[in-house]
């Protein structure tokens, strides 16, 4: 068993599509969606865990693929600028899971772990310097 | 000028013909600012002063009455920092010597200079870095006063005065490190030289807009007593914890408890039989970054100390303005 994360993007054409209900019925995964959107332009986004064996992941993402919805399995819908962070450290009281934290005490550094963060943007509003943001968001 | 907008954040124009202020606190012309509680914030004069450090294009919008010699009653137009024969940057509070820190014991949450504060304490911050804040290693400001060469993100500057709340006259503990915010630093410094990284706007949910700045100052160690108080460690500095969501707007002068430096940046506090996470405003890491960077220059003869031409005032006190009747 093993989970992914993925970010999802649907064009116009197959937003109407039961991606998920057949991930779960034809592939046997469990799915856990954190954040899921369409815009006005009827497109969608859709950020998820999918856990399972392997070979009924890549099935399930063969599948994805095979309906036309794009896969982006290196982010998450939040996007932490590392340029812009002056680890002033003011997110640390509002990131529910510690994906961004300290690891080093002595230098105070604020660090991101993408593989912890539940796309749940708490920081957003609370970065005074603009260094979080998310595709869901202007 | 009579009216000036500088990316449509409103400047000062009650000076000299062609010169403007323009404040960092400043919001955008049409900001909601609360209307709709708690507002952005987004952009303000803080945002706009880091543009022009970082040599990005602005407008300036004036406006004038038109007189014989400076006929021009209306103008629209682009400029960068280059286009500028002068651009000092003024700034009559820095370098907060200790200050309080926040928490909200109320039921709801409420949203302040020092970021958003959870209800029933659930969070707490501060601002401050500590035993490298330079005004903590120089408490009675025996190296640092008026005249004193400081960085300033970047730019060789230097206090003109003593910062607008300076007060010198507070307790303090051993060494004399105050236990409560104490003395401010007026600054001032050339922005042509300033580094757009030292210089952020910064935006504040439900508060408003302002700036950070990178601030190092440099203390010569003429004696032991000088030494000895530039080993201060954030175990010996005490700050006080205030409730934001009552004591600090209604001026009560209580104080719920006192925590230090090294408990604050463990990131768990212990106040009230309660265990509070913390969070800071200031920068440590950019402090440290300072701090080298400066220690790189005055090694290399690229950064000279001077000796102040008058001492900060040592034993003042501070008022607030009088209520109306």
């Amino acid at each position: 068993m093993e989970t992914r994360k993925l970010l999802l993007t649907f064009v116009k054409n197959v937003v109407e599509r039961p991606i998920v209900y057949n991930l779960v019925k034809e592939f046997d995964l469990v799915i856990n969606i954190y954040r899921a959107s369409i815009s006005e332009e009827e497109e969608g986004y859709m950020v998820l865990d999918i856990t399972g064996p392997t070979k009924m992941i890549d099935a399930g993402i063969n599948f994805i693929v095979s309906q036309g919805v794009t896969i982006d399995n290196a982010q998450k819908s939040f996007r932490w600028d590392e340029s812009v962070c002056t680890s002033c450290s003011n997110c640390l009281t509002h990131c529910p899971v510690n994906a961004l934290h300290i690891e080093d005490r002595k230098t105070m550094k604020i660090v991101f772990d993408q593989n912890i963060c539940i796309d749940c943007m708490g920081c957003i509003p609370n970065c005074p310097f603009g260094a979080c943001g998310s595709i869901f968001q202007d | 000028m009579t009216e000036a907008w500088i990316d449509d954040v409103l400047a000062y124009s009650g000076i000299a013909a062609v010169d403007l202020y323009l404040g960092a606190t400043q919001l955008r012309h049409n900001d909601p600012a609360n209307i709709d509680y708690p507002g952005e914030f987004k952009f303000g004069g803080g945002h706009v002063i880091e543009k022009l450090i970082r040599g990005e294009e602005l407008q300036l919008f004036a406006l004038s009455y038109g007189t014989d010699e400076y006929p021009l009653k209306e103008l629209r137009t682009k400029f960068t920092i280059d286009d500028l024969n002068q651009a000092t940057m003024v700034n009559p509070r820095n370098c907060y010597q200790n200050y309080n820190v926040a928490v909200n014991t109320s039921n709801k949450t409420i949203y302040t200079y020092l970021g958003k504060l959870k209800p029933n304490m659930g969070n707490m911050t501060y601002s401050s870095a500590g035993q490298l804040s330079p005004l903590l290693n120089d408490p009675v400001y025996r190296t640092i006063g008026i005249g004193s060469s400081v960085w300033l993100a970047g730019a060789q500057g230097h206090v003109y005065s003593e910062g607008t709340q300076h007060t010198s006259a507070v307790v303090r503990t051993a060494n004399q490190v105050p236990a409560e915010g104490a003395g401010t630093l007026a600054l001032t410094g050339n922005m042509k030289e300033m580094d757009g990284d030292f210089v952020r706007g910064v935006s504040f949910k439900g508060y408003g807009v302002s700036i950070a700045l990178g601030v190092g100052i440099p203390i010569p160690i003429l004696d032991e007593d000088i030494l000895l108080k530039t080993t201060v460690r954030d175990r010996d500095i005490r700050a006080q914890v205030i409730d934001y969501s009552i004591d600090y707007p209604m001026e009560t002068g209580k104080v719920l408890a006192t925590v230090n430096y090294e408990t604050l940046k463990s990131g768990i506090v212990n106040i009230l039989g309660r265990d509070i996470e913390t969070a800071s405003l200031s920068s440590y890491s950019m402090a440290l970054k300072i701090a080298e960077i400066l220690k790189a220059q005055i090694r290399d003869g690229n950064f000279l100390l001077n000796k102040p031409y008058q001492p900060l005032p040592p034993n003042q006190s501070m008022k607030a303005m009088k209520a109306g009747k």
